[in-house]
């Protein structure tokens, strides 16, 4: 186990892939709603699924980016990559370091102390458990974004090559069937990323954490 | 020395922010960053293309509701085909010809029911019946070295031309048919590409002319900014 006591909370490969996304997020998604506004629906032709509940209503015209279908799609394809490629060196970077042991959520772990922060967020409990770096609850929350950047990730190439990628278009039901999941991933990438901010905002010294790579808690 | 290093640090930013507008022009995506990254994507996906991997074929129950499946042309109206229409074939062949529906009919027919899809998002299933590129290359024996298939139409000059591997895939056919039924004008008759291959826009209706070619000629849409390799 390496020693955490001396290391920075946010070393910088840490700091530099993480403020990566920011821009990478930010025209994945444009781009992609503007691919979803040629055809805002979802299901096959002629066999819109029942239970979608935005059939038919595009994205609004200032969350859409690269002015035309051919433009939306040269950048989701251009950029898609270098999202690839920060994810897997993130991914590579928490392998060798040993960050993965303060930063993924381990449920024999952190199952306990994120309920029990859970608790204390709800007031159900006064004093919130203690932690190292991140509470079960934020381990969980930011493991849950690797998986969402996994699934958002694999449905994507479903799009890009259902045929040559039949496997895994399988595995997620089909064409149709993963461009609904690609959306919904989205969706909550979205959201985590307002209950993101929102924490940032009530623990500020985060931010500061992972601007400068803050000093080592012990 | 840290003044300068800020500096430096804004200058990379603002450098970075004014690289990123000139190279990603939306309103010109096979140039600057985003077409050196459309020619990644064409290596990619020529890398990925296996010529006998073939397109799921689908049940009746698959197919799209009767009258469902879209209809597109770039006429004002139905594009109608010309008396006496019929097929030229040509370029790098030792045999050009010209070819009636007739003649065509009596080539080995291909058909299957497969998912399209489109550049917009969507998918939709219909089954097609016709007779495969490779076959047409077959008979007019196509060179080897053409690299490039180019697919002309009547529909106000609308075109396109494929990577020779994709064109030559056994299911991308020259369809005379769709559900069962000859092919109707809405539809792109009397002849149109079809291909489990490719997206949409690049299986070109209302064929006039099919050319083997040594160089790639673009496309309708190709020209005006869409990718041109189209894979699926």
């Amino acid at each position: 186990m390496p020693d955490f006591t001396h290391r920075r909370p946010q070393p910088w490969p840490i700091r530099l892939l993480h403020w990566a996304n920011v821009p990478f997020l930010v025209i994945m998604a444009g781009s992609g709603l503007r691919i979803l506004a040629a055809y805002p629906m979802m299901g096959p032709q002629g066999q819109p699924y029942a239970a979608y509940p935005f059939q038919g209503t595009p994205p609004p015209e200032w969350m859409q980016l690269g002015q035309w279908l051919a433009g939306g799609r040269h950048w989701h394809f251009a950029f898609a990559w270098l999202f690839v490629i920060n994810g897997l060196a993130y991914g590579l970077y928490l392998a060798l370091s040993g960050e993965w042991r303060r930063r993924l959520f381990l449920p024999r772990r952190d199952a306990r102390n994120a309920l029990g922060t859970l608790a204390y967020y709800l007031r159900l409990r006064r004093q919130p458990p203690p932690q190292e770096l991140y509470n079960g609850l934020q381990r969980m929350a930011y493991t849950g974004t690797l998986l969402l950047a996994l699934v958002v990730v694999l449905t994507g190439l479903v799009l890009y090559k259902p045929v040559q990628l039949g496997w895994l278009a399988a595995l997620f039901g089909g064409y149709d069937p993963a461009r609904l999941i690609h959306l919904g991933t989205l969706v909550l990438l979205a959201l985590f990323t307002v209950g993101h901010v929102i924490m940032v905002a009530l623990h500020p010294r985060s931010l500061g954490e992972m601007v400068t790579g803050g000093r080592p808690h012990a | 020395m840290r003044d300068a290093g800020g500096f430096t640090r804004r200058s990379l930013l603002l450098g970075a922010a004014a690289l990123t507008a000139s190279a990603c022009d939306s309103s010109r995506p096979h140039a600057g960053f985003l077409g050196a990254m459309e020619r990644f994507n064409l290596r990619f996906q020529r890398a990925l293309f296996d010529p006998a991997r073939l397109a799921p074929e689908l049940p009746a129950e698959a197919a799209t509701p009767p009258g469902a499946f879209p209809q597109y042309y770039i006429s004002s109206t139905i594009p109608v085909a010309p008396a006496g229409w019929a097929l030229q074939v040509g370029g790098m062949v030792a045999r050009p010809q010209v070819l009636t529906l007739e003649e065509l009919r009596l080539m080995p027919r291909t058909e299957y029911r497969i998912r399209h899809h489109c550049v917009e998002g969507w998918s939709a299933v219909a089954s097609w019946h016709g007779v495969a590129v490779r076959e047409l290359a077959r008979r007019v024996g196509a060179d080897p070295r053409a690299g490039y298939v180019e697919f002309r139409s009547f529909d106000e000059g609308y075109w396109s031309s494929w990577d020779a591997p994709s064109a030559l895939h056994p299911q991308t056919i020259l369809a005379y048919g769709m559900n069962g039924e000859p092919l109707i004008p809405a539809h792109g008759a009397p002849l149109r590409l079809y291909s489990g291959v490719k997206l949409g826009y690049k299986m070109v209706k209302y064929l006039t002319a099919v050319n083997f070619l040594p160089e790639p000629s673009g496309g309708y849409w190709e020209d005006r900014g869409y990718e041109w390799f189209a894979g699926v």
